[in-house]
């Protein structure tokens, strides 16, 4: 049942439409559109700024966004399964604050703590997730408690001012990278670990879990009447999303350092991008690569606002207006998808199927 | 049995503050001190009034289905425009209130326009004007700004016996809002907005509408909250409301509250016991001197733990209008099903 026999395969190869085709439609949705934009942004950036499209600046460009395209792709897997989690930022700056207070000057502990830091951002992420899913709280709730929680007892163990410098290895992972690359000068390690974790994000949604979290998302009471295990696969939604805040902490320990403002309103920075994305809030539509091209979008406007000379001030007001505008888009062109155009998903020139013949059972197989 | 199954959202609300009563009362006089004492009382209440205004609105908001996470901005914004109007002259107060409450009604206005007519999910869309209102705050106000008149703020300060005259303000607004949710079209067409927009849509109800109503009139109760700090305050200020954190605050008391967080069921009643809730165990741990940060942890834990106690129980719908009990209900649907 679950393998398709050889000709059904290729009878659904035929049934596809060609690869431009479809390459178009998908430009179309908001999740396409996302990658236009960022184009888009990219060629107004360098119209104001020239130097900014040597690709040195380019990569670096790159490299200071990933901690924010990590943390958008943790976040979609959780938006994707239907919830939310807001205990992103908190986990980053618990993060951090451990990495500067275990770390210290000493390299040999580099790794435990590292391993550590992700052992403990897996085990918020399952808790999130056991909390949400078994004693069935709104995971807003959930997630909200964890973020004040998790925030305050971390500044309680501090006393409120984090301290401590991490040795220069630990810092290496997100200031430093691979010199004396011909074109680039430098590569960065955080866009290395990004490519990295962006094509990992991309095979788990091919894989059957990211099909069944997509399922669960649009509608969890159908995926589990068809048997997916709905509270284990959002628990694990919620551990990836912990553990891309914890990438995330890591990365910005390098370049930001310690201190307890480190993260603070990431969550919503990465809900903002996964949306600029065009995955829909309350789950069940969206691609993962499309939430990290929003948080590079969100990123670049802010490099086009910086260049255009516009007072730092006034940032939040254009992301205010430029957020609504693509969400307001982006929900016009679902609409009109699933309306008129859904017709259009299928190439009316080559029939799904032959027409059963006369007598025969539907679909005569 | 048959009281388990009648025990709605909102008995065990008031049943968790009973709760927290008979808690503060213990740990209070632990520490020496009186909890039912005049001085206590009143503070508890105060500390009601201004989360109380947000919640209020917020309830609505999330009755319709939408969210807002506007509030925290409106409120600095509607203190700082207060104040400056007002600029220490008592001859300023009327045009101050009512211009800061306008420009609140005006910012409820766009945000329900944006949620009901460009169908964007209310997080985004206020999101986004709280963000530009964030951006108009830091550009325009470096500081606090303006001057409240002392009878004008006297309203922050003054009580009738231990109740402040700020609460009972507040409850007179939740009063006029229940009024509306129970007895009028608006208040049912929200719910069943908030409950089924497509169904919703389809029995004739204007759906935009409800979802516009309860945008504004949340925005002015949070403006309201705003007038509220400006007259303790004196001052306005530009960063009030953000470090208050009412907007995710607010919510979480409406879903302490016993209201769905998908919309559509739900009691204003129910979220009022969610903001005392809040308002005790925040007494509490002042008169117990626990540490500033501990006590943001006490706090997330205890908004998940109430949560818990009621989560997948029977949430109260409206009052009833035809006397439906449920075995009739039952019957019917066999009826239907055969």
């Amino acid at each position: 049942m679950s393998t398709l026999a050889p000709d059904r395969k290729a009878e659904l190869r035929r049934d596809r439409s060609p690869r431009k085709d479809r390459l178009l439609r998908g430009m179309r949705t908001p999740g396409g559109a996302v990658f236009l934009l960022l184009l888009v942004l990219l060629a107004a950036v360098i119209f104001v700024n020239p130097s900014f499209g040597e690709p040195g600046s380019l990569i670096r460009f790159i490299g200071r966004t990933a901690p924010i395209a990590i943390a958008a792709i943790g976040q979609y897997f959780v938006i994707v399964s239907g919830e939310f989690d807001l205990s992103m930022g908190s986990v980053v700056t618990a993060q951090v604050i451990i990495a500067g207070n275990l770390i210290g000057q000493d390299d040999a502990k580099v790794l435990p703590v590292l391993l550590l830091m992700l052992v403990f951002g897996a085990l918020i992420g399952l808790i999130n997730g056991l909390v949400t899913t078994l004693l069935k709280i709104p995971s807003f709730i959930v997630t909200l408690g964890m973020m004040l929680a998790l925030l305050g007892l971390v500044l309680y163990w501090t006393g409120g001012a984090a301290t401590g410098n991490p040795a220069d290895s630990f810092r290496q992972i997100g200031r430093g990278g691979i010199e004396n690359i011909p074109v680039l000068e430098i590569l960065p390690y955080p866009v290395l670990i990004l490519l990295a974790i962006a094509a990992g994000a991309f095979w788990l949604m091919r894989r059957p879990y990211g099909r069944t979290l997509v399922a669960v998302g649009d509608n969890a009471r159908a995926a589990a009447l068809t048997g997916a295990r709905v509270w284990w696969i959002r628990t694990r939604a919620f551990i990836l999303s912990s553990l891309a805040a914890t990438v995330a902490g890591i990365i910005l320990v390098g370049y930001a350092g310690v201190h307890p403002s480190v993260g603070r309103g990431y969550e919503f920075t990465a809900i903002t991008a996964v949306v600029l994305g065009g995955v829909v809030l309350g789950g069940g539509r969206g691609w993962v690569l499309s939430a990290a091209a929003g948080a590079f979008a969100l990123e670049m406007l802010f490099a086009l606002l910086n260049f255009a000379g516009v007072a730092s001030t006034w940032r939040d007001t254009v992301q205010g207006i430029i957020i609504v505008a693509a969400v307001a888009a982006g929900a016009r062109t679902w609409e009109r998808r699933r309306r008129g155009a859904s017709s259009a998903t299928h190439d009316k020139q080559t029939p799904i199927a032959q027409p059963p013949a006369v007598g025969a059972n539907e679909g005569g197989k | 049995m048959k009281i388990t199954s009648r025990l709605t959202s909102t008995h065990i609300v008031y049943l968790v503050v009973l709760l927290t009563i008979i808690a503060g009362t213990i740990l209070v006089a632990a520490a020496g001190r009186s909890f039912f004492s005049a001085g206590n009382i009143s503070s508890i209440l105060t500390g009601t009034s201004v989360l109380g205004f947000i919640a209020i609105g917020q309830t609505l908001v999330i009755l319709v289905g939408s969210l807002d996470l506007s509030v925290p901005y409106v409120v600095s914004l509607s203190s700082l425009l207060a104040a400056g109007i007002m600029a220490n002259q008592p001859a300023n107060i009327l045009p101050g209130v009512l211009l800061a409450l306008a420009v609140a009604a005006v910012i409820g206005l766009i945000n329900g326009l944006v949620v009901s007519g460009l169908k964007v999910h209310g997080f985004i869309a206020t999101l986004g004007t709280g963000l530009i209102i964030s951006g108009y705050l830091a550009t325009n106000y470096k500081g606090s700004s303006g001057q409240a008149p002392l009878s004008f703020r006297l309203v922050g300060a003054t009580g009738l016996g231990p109740v402040p005259i700020s609460t009972l303000i507040m409850l007179a607004c939740a009063a006029v809002v229940l009024l509306v949710l129970d007895r009028t079209r608006l208040g049912h067409s929200m719910y069943a907005v908030g409950g089924d927009i497509n169904v919703a849509r389809m029995s004739g109800i204007r759906t935009s509408t409800p979802i516009i109503a309860a945008h504004i009139i949340c925005s002015v109760l949070a403006g309201m909250a705003g007038l509220l700090l400006a007259a303790r305050l004196g001052v306005g200020s530009p960063t009030i409301g953000s470090q208050g954190g009412y907007d995710l605050l607010s919510i979480a008391a409406v879903v302490l509250g016993g209201t769905l967080l998908a919309g559509g069921k739900g009691s204003l009643v129910g979220t009022l016991g969610g903001v005392l809730i809040f308002a005790m165990i925040d007494n509490i741990m002042s008169v117990l001197q626990i540490n500033p940060f501990l006590k943001d942890v006490v706090r997330g834990i205890v908004i998940v733990a109430a949560v818990a106690v009621y989560a997948g129980r029977r949430v109260v719908n409206r009052t009833a209008r035809f006397d439906d009990t449920p075995q009739e209900t039952v019957s019917t649907r066999q009826e239907v099903g055969a």
